[in-house]
């Protein structure tokens, strides 16, 4: 037991610093804590998440998700949910890489380690890139931000009397459902003009005879900041954990960990926070992409 | 030591193989259920996220159970740590349920804005989409 603590503390010292009998969890101090941590962790993102449902659900209307997030690098449009799907399997794939370093650090692979977390790395970069450019494309391109919310969804039948020169043009038809982008042009909204239609599509006549017309309203104001707030603090949560596996695969490459001879276990424990980015990934996917 | 390490390699690529499934039958599911695969068919919604509730729950327990070797702790770590999780069931359903009330406290004003309106003014046309319905008040 002596002899295995003080390996763990490292060499050098010769102090025992657990007098307790056996450890009932089995598991390293460090490994223990940082499970605490993801537990707290996972209440802070849950806490988020809840807040995002509730004002949600208590919104009449919500951005659907696949005409949101339709836009995929190279100006390709109308490709709804492909690039978060791409984002979710650079994740999903740099999860499995990490697994592998660890694997390799039970076999005290110095070198296995090494080439594994260099790929999770590249995964977690490559995985923030995306997003900030889902983020562009989402504040410079559709002018979204926390405040303004362009995308709106239309609660009755209708008929456009303009166009807006993308997707919508003079005379185009909806129905309850529909969502839209409103754009906006050098600084100035252009929130569409349209008459109203009955739903067999004849057009709604007001008291005085004037047809009713209405205009494209803006969605739901919260959508921008519960996005960019989750989104951000999940990104954030991966830039902290790409800064990490960078400095513990300097320490395994340098020869660190050799000497402690306990499997690697730092890394085993930066797998652990790393795993934990990808389970959050999976509840952001499913509230802010699938449903 | 060699064979435990030639499994757990097995096992690691098999995980990853059945998260990559579930995350495109997700996809797919999420897609076709809004009427893009097949025209003109659509799923409910409280189908749709129950399924995909279900799927991503799946995808949880592998992560944590595989990925991160919960299955290898003893009881007790697995209990401090996923027993809390279960305090969370009380917080979803009782702040979804709130917001739903305020869904339907939002929709009630907005009612009652649009009858001051009709009251309010002889100005035909300005009139926001009035339902015979709306005056049953």
């Amino acid at each position: 037991m002596a002899d295995t603590l003080t390996r763990a503390t490292g060499d050098h010292h010769n102090e025992v610093t657990w007098d307790g009998a056996s450890q009932p969890f089995k598991a390293s101090y460090g490994k223990l804590m940082m499970w605490y941590f993801l537990l707290s962790d996972a209440f802070t993102f849950s806490g988020f998440l809840i807040a995002y449902g509730t004002l949600r659900v208590s919104s009449p209307t919500w951005p659907v998700p696949d005409f949101v997030f339709s836009t995929f690098p190279g100006g390709i449009h109308h490709a709804p949910l492909l690039f978060v799907t791409l984002m979710t399997f650079i994740l999903l794939a740099s999860s499995f890489t990490m697994v592998r370093a660890v694997q390799e650090g039970h076999q005290e692979n110095k070198n296995g380690v090494v080439f594994w977390m260099v790929l999770t790395i590249i995964g977690g970069a490559a995985f923030l890139g995306c997003q900030a450019w889902e983020w562009n494309n989402l504040i410079m391109e559709e002018s979204v931000s926390y405040h303004t919310n362009p995308f709106g969804t239309h609660t009755e039948h209708g008929r456009y009397l303009e166009g807006d020169g993308h997707d919508i043009s003079a005379g185009d038809t909806f129905g309850p459902g529909d969502s839209y982008l409103i754009h906006n042009h050098n600084g100035g909204w252009h929130n569409l003009p349209y008459e109203v239609l009955d739903a067999k599509g004849n057009s709604m006549i007001g008291e005085g005879g004037a047809p009713v017309k209405g205009e494209q309203a803006f969605g739901p104001k919260a959508f921008g900041a519960l996005f960019f707030c989750i989104t951000g603090f999940h990104g954030f949560h991966v830039f902290s954990g790409v800064a990490f596996l960078l400095i513990i695969c300097i320490n395994a490459a340098s020869g660190l960990y050799v000497d402690r001879k306990n499997g690697y276990e730092m890394v085993e424990k930066i797998g652990l926070y790393w795993h934990f980015v990808d389970l959050v990934w999976v509840f952001v996917f499913l509230v802010f992409y699938l449903i | 030591m060699a064979q435990d390490y030639e499994m757990s390699k097995k096992v690691a690529i098999k995980i990853i193989t059945v998260l990559a499934v579930i995350t495109i039958a997700e996809v797919l599911f999420a897609l076709a259920g809004k009427g893009y695969i097949v025209d003109g068919w659509h799923v409910p919604t409280v189908i749709m996220a129950g399924v995909m509730i279900i799927f991503s729950v799946v995808k949880a327990y592998l992560i944590v159970y595989e990925f991160m070797h919960m299955k290898y702790e003893v009881s007790g770590l697995v209990k401090s740590v996923l027993l809390p999780m279960f305090l969370l069931a009380w917080a979803i359903i009782a702040f979804l349920y709130e917001g739903m009330a305020w869904k339907g406290n939002r929709t009630t004003i907005q009612d009652r804005n649009e009858i001051d309106l009709s009251s309010l003014s002889d100005q035909s046309g300005m009139m926001y989409n009035l339902k015979e319905t709306d005056l049953d008040y």
